[in-house]
């Protein structure tokens, strides 16, 4: 009972979609705004350790989109938040994949953006109290 | 880095996120990420097996 209400007082506070959006941006940011330290250092280093390991295997982070596959990879990289945005202004990553382990690099990147997108999601439930 | 270590790190990454996400109880995530690492590394290794028998 009390839990319940502590959690309904906790939804009705402030920014309701601040940790979606924080945990898009920055990895694991949703959920240490919500003070859950240990899931959000967790996810934080799934997801970055992928994105660098993405960036350092010489993935492409993907810029012009040619066909229907290149939308679908541009969508999972600007899952990565600030992540891409800062790589793409750094120059970053590579322009095009000449090896195969540059081919799982590129999916290695994909991939941390739309494991980002699932933790930001996780983070939005918790905060809704969907999710405890 | 070869392969196999790239899918093992692929496969830890992952199941971390699909664990912390997908349950609610640190007991239950821990269970739920182990299975899914298990799942990824033992279906890539069943699959390996299978591309090579097909390939001679």
């Amino acid at each position: 009972m009390a839990t319940e209400e502590n959690k309904n007082a906790a939804a009705g506070q402030g920014f309701i979609y601040l940790p979606l959006i924080a945990g898009w941006l920055v990895p694991g940011a949703g959920h240490f705004l919500l003070r859950k330290w240990g899931r959000g250092t967790l996810l934080a280093a799934s997801i970055l350790g992928m994105f660098g390991l993405g960036l350092a295997m010489h993935g492409e982070l993907k810029s012009e989109v040619h066909d229907i596959l290149d939308m679908l990879g541009l969508a999972g990289d600007l899952g990565n938040g600030l992540l891409y945005l800062v790589s793409r202004a750094a120059g970053w990553g590579a322009d095009k994949v000449q090896t195969t382990v540059g081919d799982y690099g590129t999916r290695f990147i994909v991939v941390a953006g739309l494991l980002n997108v699932i933790a930001a999601v996780d983070a939005h439930n918790l905060r809704t109290g969907r999710k405890q | 880095m070869t392969h196999f270590p790239a899918v093992l790190l692929f496969a830890l990454f992952a199941s971390t996120v699909f664990g912390i996400t997908m349950r609610e109880t640190p007991r239950r995530m821990f269970k739920y990420g182990v299975y899914c690492f298990a799942l990824f590394v033992g279906s890539v290794i069943v699959l390996s097996w299978l591309m090579y028998l097909i390939a001679r």
